[in-house]
C-alpha cells in the first residue's frame, strides 16, 4: 500500500460523507416527509431535503459542523498494515481542512485551544475492526457535536427495563440532537464496551429485528418529532449491538446521530485505492 | 422581516408561525455569549438586532454552510441578549427552562438543523468581529436576503412548541 494512496483515500470520503447523503438515509427521510401531517414538521423535512440536493450539487458541506474526524477502519487480516497508517489518515485530514473545506472544530478539552486543522491529540478517533481479505476498507464518520452531545451512557440494574428507558431518554433527547435521529444502542459488555457498541451500531444501520423495530415505534409514540417542534418522526431507525455482561450489571449507552447520517467509504490495497 | 426589529413586529409573531429574514444578523455562540455576560462592550448595537446561535464555514469571505447550532448551551445568557435589546434569537432545539426571559421582549425563531448549505444560499458576509475568537466563535455580522422558513418556536406571550410538542407530540402534530 501506498501512503500517497491512503492520504488520497481520506480526503476523497472526507469530501463525498460532508458533501452527500447515502442514498438510503435520503430515501428513509423522504418517506418521513410523507407520512408527516404537521405543516411545521412537514416544512422543516423539505428543507432537510432541499439542504442535501444544495450541498450535493454544490460540493458543499450539508451542515456547517463538519464534525470530529472519526473514522471506522476495516483492516483486512491478510494485509501487512502499514507503519504510516495513522500518519497518513491524520494527513489527509489536514488536506480536506482546507480543501473541503472542513471547520476546524478539534479544541482541548482544558484551555479550548483549537489546533486549527482537526487534529492533534487523540484526533483523528480510529476505530478498528479485522476484517477478512487482503485490503483496508476506510469509512469516514465525521460526528458533529448536537447529537454527539445529547449521547449517553447508564449503569442501570439487572431489573429495570432498558429498552423502555432508552425509549424516554431518546424522546427528551431527540429535539436537540437534530432530529429525526438515528439511534445506535449498545447494551451490555463493561462501562466502556456498551458506548462502543453503540458507536458500532451506527455504522451497522439501519436495524430491521421486530425488537429494533418495536422500539423505533416505541420512541416515534413519545419523541417530540422533527427537530423537537412536534410531529411524527423522532426517529428515522435503531441498531441494537450487544455483548455479554456482568450478571450484576446492565449496561445501556446511545450514540445518537442527527438526520445527517454522513458516511463514505474507500477501499485501499496494493493495487490503489477506490471509493467503495 | 426586516431588520431592525421593532416591539410591534415581535408582538405581531405567535407560535407555529413561518418567517423570513432579510437584513443584518449577528452570530454567537458560546464564546460571544461569554462576553456579553461579562459585561464587555461588543462591537456591535444589539438594539433590534436578530442574534443567530451558530458557528458558520466560512472561505475567504463565502458564507459555505451556516445551519444553526444547540440553542440549549447558551439559554442561560437569554436574559443578557434581550436587555441589549435583541429582538429575534434564531437557533435549533430551543432555550427551554430561559423561555420566559423572552415574554412581552423577544421571540425564538428555529431553523432546520443541519441545514448549513440551504442556509448558505441567502446569507453574506459583512464583517468579522472579534476575529480571534475564530471562525466557529467570532462574531459575523451577515447580509440575510429572504432567509427562512424559520419556524416561531417561542413566542413574546409564552407560547412555546417544544414544550407543547414534550406534553402530547401526537396532538402537536395534527395541529
Amino acid at each position: 500500500m501506498r501512503q500517497e494512496d491512503l492520504i488520497e483515500a481520506t480526503v476523497a470520503v472526507l469530501k463525498r460523507s460532508e458533501t452527500t447523503l447515502p442514498p438510503w438515509v435520503k430515501e428513509m427521510i423522504k418517506e418521513a416527509s410523507e407520512k408527516e401531517t404537521s405543516p411545521i414538521a412537514r416544512s422543516t423535512l423539505a428543507a432537510i431535503l432541499e439542504n442535501v440536493e444544495i450541498a450535493s450539487s454544490e460540493g458543499v458541506p450539508l451542515c456547517q459542523d463538519t464534525g470530529l474526524p472519526v473514522f471506522y477502519l476495516e483492516v483486512g487480516r491478510d494485509i501487512r498494515v502499514p507503519s504510516f497508517l495513522e500518519k497518513a489518515v491524520a494527513e489527509g485530514v489536514r488536506r480536506a481542512t482546507k480543501t473541503v473545506p472542513l471547520r476546524p472544530n478539534a479544541v482541548d478539552p482544558l484551555t479550548r485551544k483549537n489546533t486549527g486543522d482537526n487534529t492533534g491529540q487523540g484526533m483523528p478517533d480510529l476505530i478498528v475492526d479485522f476484517a477478512p481479505g487482503d485490503c483496508l476498507r476506510i469509512t469516514a464518520f465525521p460526528k458533529g457535536a448536537g447529537s454527539e452531545n445529547a449521547s449517553f451512557l447508564s449503569m442501570q440494574n439487572p431489573a429495570d427495563d432498558p429498552l423502555e428507558f432508552v425509549a424516554s431518554e431518546v424522546a427528551k433527547r431527540a429535539g436537540r440532537a437534530c432530529a429525526p435521529v438515528f439511534v445506535g444502542v449498545g447494551l451490555g459488555g463493561t462501562f466502556d464496551l456498551a458506548p462502543r457498541l453503540a458507536k458500532r451500531a451506527l455504522f451497522h444501520m439501519p436495524g430491521t429485528s421486530d425488537l429494533e423495530l418495536a422500539l423505533l415505534s416505541r420512541i416515534n409514540e413519545i419523541g417530540p418529532g422533527p427537530m423537537g417542534l412536534g410531529g411524527r418522526t423522532t426517529a428515522l431507525a435503531v441498531k441494537i449491538e450487544t455483548a455479554l455482561c456482568h450478571t450484576a450489571s446492565l449496561p445501556v449507552a446511545v450514540n445518537l446521530q442527527c438526520w445527517a447520517n454522513r458516511s463514505a467509504t474507500a477501499k485501499v490495497g496494493d493495487e490503489g485505492w477506490s471509493i467503495d | 422581516m426586516r431588520t431592525p426589529i421593532s416591539e410591534d413586529d415581535v408582538f405581531a409573531l405567535r407560535a407555529g408561525d413561518l418567517v423570513w429574514i432579510t437584513g443584518t444578523v449577528y452570530t454567537a455562540r458560546d464564546k460571544v455569549h461569554a462576553l456579553l455576560r461579562s459585561g464587555d462592550e461588543l462591537p456591535v448595537d444589539l438594539a433590534g438586532a436578530v442574534i443567530y446561535h451558530c458557528g458558520p464555514l466560512i472561505q475567504r469571505d463565502k458564507v459555505l454552510s451556516a445551519g444553526p447550532t444547540t440553542s440549549g448551551r447558551v439559554a442561560r445568557y437569554t436574559t443578557d441578549v434581550v436587555s441589549r435589546g435583541a429582538r429575534l434569537i434564531v437557533g435549533k432545539g430551543g432555550i427551554s427552562e430561559e423561555a420566559g426571559a423572552l415574554r412581552g421582549k423577544a421571540a425564538y425563531l428555529a431553523y432546520p438543523g443541519g441545514c448549513g448549505a440551504l442556509a448558505a444560499r441567502h446569507l453574506k458576509v459583512k464583517r468579522l468581529h472579534l476575529p480571534y475568537l475564530g471562525m466557529a466563535e467570532g462574531l459575523w455580522e451577515l447580509e440575510a436576503e429572504n432567509w427562512g422558513p424559520m419556524i416561531v418556536a417561542t413566542d413574546s406571550f409564552g407560547n412555546d412548541l417544544y414544550r407543547e410538542a414534550k406534553r402530547s407530540p401526537e396532538k402537536s402534530s395534527k395541529n
